[in-house]
């Protein structure tokens, strides 16, 4: 295939839906990051839960 | 074992999946009933947890329920794609790839398993563990497509999760919550061949192996009655148990005879749209069957924590 043929055979995206593609991609990335928010939170909670009362008992320390 | 070419074509993917598409994979519709059930064992179940905890277990088997329904729509894209109840789903729709829902599916039952057996036992984690494995391999890549039984066996991954409640809090499984197990197993067969008795069509296009496509909508209504005299006596065993009192007891023996009605009715309409009607009828009236047993339950064991009836 020669250069200029490639050229042509590439689709430009209209602005908007380029701007909409942006949009879903940005939502995606905040819900993933939240999740992983959330996945730490978790597991700071559980551990301090797991462990109880005995975390804040500093006697004998 | 496939019924099903997997040769056929999707959509091409746009790269751009929603989180809509991702929430959808993971079959809300279905993870409510498993979050809802597993909820009712988790309260029923003898002992104490803590709350957060309970709140753990509770979302890991909704994550875990969900990354089955993701593992299953990677599985059965092909046939998703021939039938209009489920033409629409996000891998179908060309909205996410095989590829992402099979690693999306994979993540999410590692995360669920393992936290859960961190957060309460390994009984449960390993109940979970099972209970993905038996609707992602056992029921989705092996019975679907290969046997009218599809439905019976494969009912049990939709059984389990009480079990999985039950383990969360005591560690154990026992036989309360190989009761409320069996009542979810006996619900399933007459609930998806009701469903299958009006949307055959569909099943027959996708090649699946229902069974009033293999055995024929009689044996199919004959069938659905004995499951459906084993659904009114099971409802019994959380009674006959002792796990529940009278408000779940009338409840049940209601609600069964309710069943036995309808499940009649399709035994006896007369081919064509009458027997179509009839299957709609009892298909609808299960779907609540099964949240108003569940919902005695949990209101008979709130009574008696109350005292009421004491």
């Amino acid at each position: 295939m020669s250069a200029p043929d490639e050229i042509r055979s590439v689709e430009i995206e209209p602005p908007e839906v380029a701007a909409a593609r942006a949009r879903v991609r940005r939502r995606r990335s905040i819900a993933l990051a939240l999740a992983l928010a959330v996945f730490a939170l978790i597991f700071y909670v559980l551990t301090i839960v797991k462990m109880g009362p005995a975390l804040f008992t500093t006697r004998g320390l | 074992m496939a019924y099903i070419d997997d040769s056929r074509n999707f959509a091409p993917t746009t790269g751009e999946a929603r989180v809509e598409d991702y929430f959808a994979l993971l079959k809300p519709r279905v993870m409510s009933l498993v979050v809802f059930t597993a909820f009712v064992g988790l309260v029923l179940a003898p002992g104490s947890i803590n709350l957060f905890i309970a709140a753990i277990a509770i979302f890991c088997i909704a994550i875990g329920g969900g990354a089955s329904g993701a593992l299953n729509m990677w599985y059965d894209a092909d046939i998703d794609a021939v039938m209009s109840r489920t033409l629409n789903r996000p891998i179908p729709a060309g909205r996410i790839s095989r590829e992402e829902a099979l690693v999306f599916g994979c993540a999410l039952a590692i995360f669920s398993v393992a936290l859960l057996g961190l957060a309460t036992n390994w009984v449960a984690g390993g109940l979970l563990a099972f209970t993905i494995f038996f609707y992602a391999v056992v029921y989705t890549m092996w019975l679907k497509r290969s046997t009218p039984q599809n439905i019976v066996i494969g009912g049990a991954a939709g059984a389990f999760p009480p079990m999985v409640g039950w383990a969360a809090v005591t560690g154990t499984i026992s036989w309360e919550s190989v009761a409320l197990f069996l009542i979810i197993f006996l619900w399933t067969p007459p609930h998806f061949w009701a469903l299958a008795l009006y949307k055959q069509g569909d099943y027959g296009a996708a090649g699946i192996p229902m069974m009033p496509n293999v055995a024929g909508e009689a044996s199919t209504r004959r069938q659905i009655m004995a499951y459906s005299v084993l659904l009114a006596a099971s409802g019994l065993l959380p009674s006959w148990l002792g796990m529940s009192g009278l408000v779940y007891t009338v409840v049940a023996v209601a609600a069964g005879l309710g069943f036995l009605y309808l499940a009649f009715r399709l035994l006896r309409a007369e081919d064509g749209v009458p027997m179509r009607k009839a299957a709609r009828a009892l298909f609808s009236y299960s779907l609540s069957y099964l949240s108003v047993l569940f919902f005695a339950l949990l209101t008979d064991n709130l009574l008696a924590r109350l005292g009421v009836f004491a």
